[in-house]
């Protein structure tokens, strides 16, 4: 290397033709192959998404991303939905309205939504009442246990609800699922799509579904192997790290006080970026960004959880 | 780097992704370069062939369409079996070898006696799957050739890195989108470490100490004479130490008491010493024996700056803690020291030396911080601002112009040698060494969390070698070498073969692995053999308390020390 190496050519792929289409009267020219939330992204739409991953294939589970388009019969999920030449879509009818309020209020009934981000503002919003169900069923110890054939419909006096007991069985991380939607990120992001380990499934069926290890074994005698991969992608917290659920709990959890810094793993030379949450010049949790290149969010048990070292002062 | 004039990776994560056929070899990547390997699994997802190369069946292997479960310091023999049967085959890239290399004909005469039988006999890898490897790498369109360090950490391990580069020449896996050759890096800024010429024979940017114009350079900037001659690599001062000359050491940021083969030895050679300064973010052993200890703060969290990864990414490092206590940046405390020695440099952040080496480095002149922070790095070379990124290297060597194409790469002429630690009657079993998903290297930094995957040290044994002498899984025994013996306990592997025995390092409080490994260094690398050593194992006769270990390792006398 004593000279300036030569350029090398450089892969261009396809080039990519533009997609007109109209997203609330505006007009729009977005990449083709990109989604309808794209689209209403780009010109400024704020549309309330959950099960959606911007690393991840769209499951379409929440539907709570739902807007109308001309011509079709029923409401389509932005997030999977790719744009076609001149569409219509209209993200704020009093159809797209009604569904969110319906989505947002069967989801606040059954699920403790109180750590999941923007939520408290699309209740407002679309003038969510999840509390007309009725009052929520209390806690269940037996949600883990499936037979088949099995549910029960209640008898209208309560609301059902995902109340269970935490799971906190190992040091790094927690699994809360009175929080969980069942929106599959955890299971595609432990499964095919990243980390290829397969520690996790639903279980169950309907209302007693349940994202489950194998045979419901705890953790640390599942295949997990601590990636955290499941908790950078919940929408809901309902997977938390240890040391976040911890603070909480003491009532000492404050993100107006932390910061975020993106750094370098030191523990191997694959170069993944962390991003490092700070509380009082203590590590409180670490996430990764989505858009690098060398781990799309990703990282290994020593890169999510190993930064302890450094604290032990 | 003596092929190709630059020491790095020469492809990119995102090419192996498009990759018809990777070839790991050496490397467990699923555990030890876990988001490495998830490039591996989308290219398996999109139908590419998988091949592993390891004397275990690795959990890198688990996902492989094929494991070579070569004998242990067979590589060579094994790389010659496969280029044979390439050439035999008529597969080999003519137009690459024409173009971009030299010394075919040698080649092809050394590889010449290496048929699949004889292979397969030294190396214990039937043949028909040293056949199946050759075809399928020699015919792919994109192929990779991952290694870490179980090519490197051999006596010879720089001659087995030559024999997998005369792969990929042979076959023109090289220089082009989607080939390559990628050695992972066990560290963070192995290659930037690399780039910045913490190499004997290198200036920063892989210019030569001995080339007394890019040294000029340096004196220009840097307003010094430079010493004209190359330095000592760790092993050579190692045997300086022993000789008596080399007396004053500073180390920054290594455990060489732990993580150096044949640890006894270390230690003496540090406590015979005249003044041993050691810089670093932990009280280690190796700091334990300092006169002078400079408390660091930690690089990766506490400080700014940049580490170059395993595809030549130099990516920004930035400071999201204060440092404890007295603990100060690497660069304030060098800083100092060079003040003390009467050099008052005036650069004061960690951008400021970085513009400097740019100045310096033309490979690296275009990487602002500002562009390495709105790009989430840059691959080198990246020479102007303006430029595209290298995906990957050596494309010239496909050029029809000679000019263009440049000083053509060599066929490494290399010769097939077992391991330095023989096995014999006694010594009958082979030891390797290597890491699990949960830790890392000499433990200071991964045992500060509470991980659920760790279990510590144990001797990983065949279920075959565990019935043979009569061990139950869960045993304490004593593992010994020639150098040492230690008491371990017993685990039962169904991924190891007969004859081949697995034990971590990094857990060297406890069972310090390192009594037992041999400091036989390879002789241009200076890496030393952690991946082979001869040990028995022996029953003992009374039940051990497994927290009694520690006391019972010893040291067995060494001839050289008498």
């Amino acid at each position: 290397m004593t000279a300036t190496h030569e350029r090398t050519p450089v892969e261009m792929g396809m080039p990519v033709r533009l997609v007109t289409l109209s997203v609330d009267g505006q007009e729009v020219s977005v990449p083709e192959g990109s989604t309808l939330l794209d689209a209403c992204t780009a010109v400024g739409e704020d549309i309330p998404t959950l099960c959606y991953g911007d690393t991840l294939t769209p499951k379409n589970a929440c539907r709570v991303c739902m807007v109308e388009v001309e011509g079709s019969r029923v409401l389509v999920p932005s997030c999977s939905r790719k744009v076609t030449e001149n569409v219509v879509v209209r993200t704020d009818t009093e159809r797209v309205r009604h569904s969110r309020r319906l989505v947002l209020e069967l989801l606040g009934s059954s699920v403790d939504l109180s750590t999941t981000p923007h939520v408290e503002e699309w209740m407002a919003e679309y003038a969510a009442d999840p509390g007309r169900f009725g009052p929520p069923a209390p806690e269940d110890l037996h949600r883990d246990v499936h037979e088949p054939g099995e549910h029960h419909a209640g008898d209208g006096s309560v609301a059902e609800t995902m109340e269970q007991p935490d799971k906190v069985d190992n040091d790094l991380y927690v699994r809360d699922y009175s929080k969980c939607i069942l929106c599959y990120k955890c299971v595609d992001a432990c499964g095919t799509q990243w980390q290829n380990t397969f520690a996790i499934q639903v279980a169950g069926r309907g209302f007693e579904s349940q994202i489950s290890t194998e045979f419901n074994v705890e953790l640390p005698e599942s295949a997990c192997v601590y990636c955290g991969n499941c908790i950078e992608v919940c929408p809901t917290g309902a997977l938390s790290f240890k040391s976040e659920y911890d603070m909480r709990a003491e009532g000492t959890w404050n993100e107006d006080e932390q910061t975020q810094t993106t750094t370098l793993c030191t523990f191997c030379g694959v170069g993944c970026n962390l991003t490092l949450h700070v509380q009082d010049n203590t590590i409180v949790k670490v996430s990764s960004p989505h858009d690098h290149s060398v781990g799309h969010g990703n990282l290994c048990i020593k890169g999510r959880f190993g930064f302890q070292h450094v604290q032990n002062r | 780097m003596a092929v190709f004039d630059a020491g790095g990776g020469t492809s990119s994560y995102r090419e192996v992704e498009d990759a018809d056929v990777i070839v790991m070899w050496g490397t467990n990547a699923r555990e030890a370069h876990p988001i490495f390997f998830h490039h591996v699994l989308k290219a398996i997802h999109k139908g590419a062939k998988l091949y592993a190369v390891d004397p275990r069946r690795s959990k890198t292997a688990e996902w492989a369409d094929a494991w070579l479960g070569l004998d242990i310091g067979t590589d060579i023999a094994l790389a010659y079996g496969i280029a044979r049967e390439i050439i035999h085959a008529g597969l080999v890239n003519t137009t690459f070898i024409e173009r971009g290399t030299s010394g075919f004909e040698e080649f092809v005469a050394a590889a010449e006696p290496w048929t699949l039988e004889v292979t397969s006999r030294e190396t214990g890898v039937p043949a028909e799957l040293i056949r199946s490897l050759a075809h399928d790498f020699a015919k792919a369109d994109k192929a990779q050739l991952c290694w870490t360090l179980g090519i490197t950490e051999h006596h010879n391990g720089t001659d087995n890195v030559r024999a997998l580069i005369n792969l990929a020449l042979l076959t023109g896996h090289v220089g082009k989108y989607g080939s390559g050759l990628s050695p992972l890096r066990g560290q963070n800024n192995v290659q930037g470490g690399g780039d910045m010429g913490a190499i004997p024979n290198k200036l920063p940017g892989f210019q030569d100490v001995e080339d007394d114009e890019a040294r000029a350079k340096f004196e220009r900037m840097w307003g010094v004479t430079l010493p004209p001659k190359r330095g000592m690599h760790l092993s050579q001062m190692m045997e300086a130490m022993d000789e008596g000359h080399l007396t004053n050491l500073f180390i920054i940021g290594e455990n060489p008491v732990q993580s150096d083969a044949d640890s006894a030895h270390v230690i003496k050679r540090l406590q015979n010493l005249d003044h041993l300064v050691v810089q670093d973010i932990f009280l280690t052993k190796t700091a334990e024996l300092a006169d002078v200890v400079l408390p660091a703060a930690a690089a990766w969290c506490e400080t700014e700056g940049t580490a170059t990864n395993s595809e030549r990414r130099v990516q920004r490092i930035r400071k999201a803690l204060d440092p404890p206590g007295q603990a100060r940046d690497d660069i304030a405390i060098i800083r100092d020291l060079a003040g003390r020695m009467g050099h008052e440099w005036t650069f004061q952040t960690s951008e400021d030396i970085w513009n400097e080496v740019r100045a310096l480095s033309p490979d690296l002149a275009g990487m602002s911080y500002k562009l390495l922070d709105e790009r989430g790095g840059l691959q080198w070379p990246f020479p102007d601002e303006d430029g595209p990124e290298s995906s990957f290297l050596h494309g010239r060597l496909w050029e029809t112009d000679p000019e263009k194409r440049g000083r053509p790469a060599p066929f490494g002429i290399v010769e097939h040698e077992l391991p330095v630690d023989e096995l014999d009657e006694e010594f009958n079993l082979r030891l390797t060494t290597g890491r699990r998903l949960t830790d890392y290297n000499t433990g200071v930094q991964s045992i500060g969390f509470k991980s659920p995957l760790r279990i510590g040290t144990t001797l990983d044994l065949s279920p075959e070698d565990l019935a043979r002498w009569d061990i139950e899984d869960g045993e304490i025994v004593r593992v010994s070498s020639r150098r040492g013996s230690l008491l371990v306990p017993a685990r039962l592997e169904p991924a190891l073969r007969p004859g081949i025995a697995f034990m971590v390092c990094n857990f060297p409080d406890e069972v310090d692995t390192n009594l037992l490994t041999i400091e036989a260094n390879d002789p241009i690398a200076g890496t030393a053999e952690f991946k082979a050593t001869a040990i028995k194992v022996e029953r003992l006769l009374d039940v051990v308390d497994p927290d009694g270990l520690v006391a019972m390792s010893e040291r067995l006398p060494v001839a050289s020390e008498a």
